[in-house]
């Protein structure tokens, strides 16, 4: 019997008679997988350019698009301000992009109920972009000494992993409602 | 879709207020963030201390992922030498034979620098670097360039040491805390290098452009004397890092200056050593530079 690790995810998942979710996994884990996004700086790599996507950010974004009012509206100030402890962005850069983010999200989920692989993607899209572009902006205290070309190869590719980190929240997600406790 | 007009939760009063309170938080968070950006370009510093104990709590997970890089840098770099070893074994062979005469010219001037030297009555300024540690890890995502240090004021590293690896200048240390550190990259847009060229001395800045790359813009403009390949090492000029370090090799030209590649990838460099500031060794603690006068720029 083949089985997948989603498939076996959402059978461990599934609602049984004697058993729940552990309230404490299920509240955290939206908040650890952001955080551990957060800590990329930390991962085993080096680069001497911006090349890795802002994954703290699109967990973010992945997280609110996959279960809309998980967290609440106001989870970018802890993890905006945690986003900040390591990015090397300046103090409050993150605080103020992932507050604001927050809040676009929840008005664009409130206009448009409807959705698809394609107007999730490019919502996401839209919010990477920005992101990118207003970080820059503020890493050079609005001076174009650094120039914007900078950015492509990783706007490319974080737009191009957006899905991918999409499918892992997902599967955090699946992970999160495990049948642990026992009635 | 136009939004509901009505965004009551219910008739809870406590779900009402959940809901009021938790949009009024996301103001707050977007006004605290905009206020820390405006503290924080004012004065640099004034969160550095918080990054540091930040960086503290991370250091022990860093520095297992910097044992997991090497490792797999290693690995990828053995795999890919089974492919090209016929061709790089005849190159190298080549290379070997020329380095030979190199060395033993080398070594020629190294005695007759050592007879100079001595005849002058200069000692041996080669300085002992403060401590041999790890690059923990860097800032991947944004576009400042930062590497963490495994080795903080504990270890005695201190603010505007040079950092370097074997073969090249990385940077400078910019925050410590106990056991960790933040490096200010060459390659940051707010890194700059006074540099010469390893032939003549002609002397530049190599300024970063946050891409991988090093600006280079000579002092004496004029016609543009660069041409590609040429080597540029540290000139020790403002006193911050001792002078003949190698830095960068041009890599294109410019109207007037170069781009450059540093010589050390940071991402390829296992263990870095830091330096004690290079006034410092040579004048004593009194001469320490001030902070408006480094050539580095404060950020």
């Amino acid at each position: 019997m083949a089985q997948t690790l989603g498939d076996a995810l959402t059978d461990l998942s599934r609602p049984r008679i004697n058993r729940s979710p552990s309230p404490l996994l299920a509240l955290a884990m939206p908040w650890l997988v952001i955080a551990l996004g957060s800590l990329s700086p930390y991962w085993p790599l080096v680069a001497s350019a911006p090349v890795v996507p802002p994954l703290g950010f699109m967990a973010l974004i992945a997280w609110q698009q996959a279960r809309p009012g998980l967290l609440p509206v106001w989870a970018g100030l802890p993890l905006g301000l945690f986003d900040d402890l390591f990015s090397g962005q300046p103090m409050g850069s993150a605080l103020l992009l992932w507050s604001l983010a927050m809040i676009a999200l929840d008005t664009i989920e409130l206009r448009t109920p409807w959705r698809n692989f394609l107007s999730t993607w490019a919502v996401a899209m839209a919010m990477i972009a920005a992101y990118l572009v207003l970080t820059l902006l503020i890493a050079s205290h609005g001076t174009a000494r650094t120039l914007p070309t900078v950015l492509v190869p990783q706007l490319v590719l974080s737009v191009l992993l957006y899905p991918l980190v999409a499918r892992l929240v997902a599967a955090a997600d699946r992970l999160r409602l495990v049948q642990l406790r026992q009635i | 879709m136009a939004p509901p007009s009505n965004r009551r939760p219910g008739y809870s009063r406590k779900a009402q207020f959940g809901t009021f309170f938790g949009y009024l938080a996301a103001a707050v968070g977007v006004l605290a963030g905009g206020g820390l950006l405006i503290a924080s370009a004012s004065n640099s510093d004034s969160f550095s201390s918080l990054r540091g104990a930040a960086g503290d709590a991370a250091a022990p997970a860093g520095e297992v992922s910097a044992k997991v890089r090497s490792t797999g840098d290693g690995f990828a770099a053995t795999l890919a030498g089974y492919f090209t070893r016929g061709s790089r074994v005849s190159r190298l062979e080549r290379e070997v034979a020329e380095a030979r005469v190199r060395d033993a010219e080398a070594r020629a001037l190294k005695d007759e620098n050592a007879r100079l030297k001595a005849l002058i009555g200069l000692a041996g300024t080669e300085p002992k670097p403060v401590i041999v540690t790890r690059l923990i890890g860097s800032t991947s995502s944004s576009s400042r360039r930062f590497a963490l240090l495994g080795a903080g004021s504990d270890q005695g590293v201190a603010v505007g040491m040079p950092v370097r690896s074997p073969l090249g200048l990385v940077g400078r240390v910019l925050e410590v805390g106990r056991n960790s550190a933040r490096v200010l990259l060459i390659t940051d847009s707010e890194s700059m290098v006074p540099v010469r060229r390893a032939s003549d001395g002609i002397e530049a800045f190599a300024t970063g452009q946050g891409n991988g790359t090093l600006q280079l813009r000579l002092i004496n403009s004029g016609v543009n004397p660069l041409r590609k390949g040429d080597a540029f090492v540290t000139s020790g000029q403002g006193g911050l890092f001792r002078p003949g370090t190698a830095v960068a090799v041009v890599e294109n030209l410019t109207r007037d200056g170069a781009i450059a590649r540093p010589l050390s990838d940071p991402g390829a460099t296992d263990f870095v050593a830091v330096y004690p500031l290079w006034d410092e060794a040579l004048k004593g603690a009194e001469l320490k530079p001030e902070p408006g006068a480094r050539p580095a720029g404060a950020r």
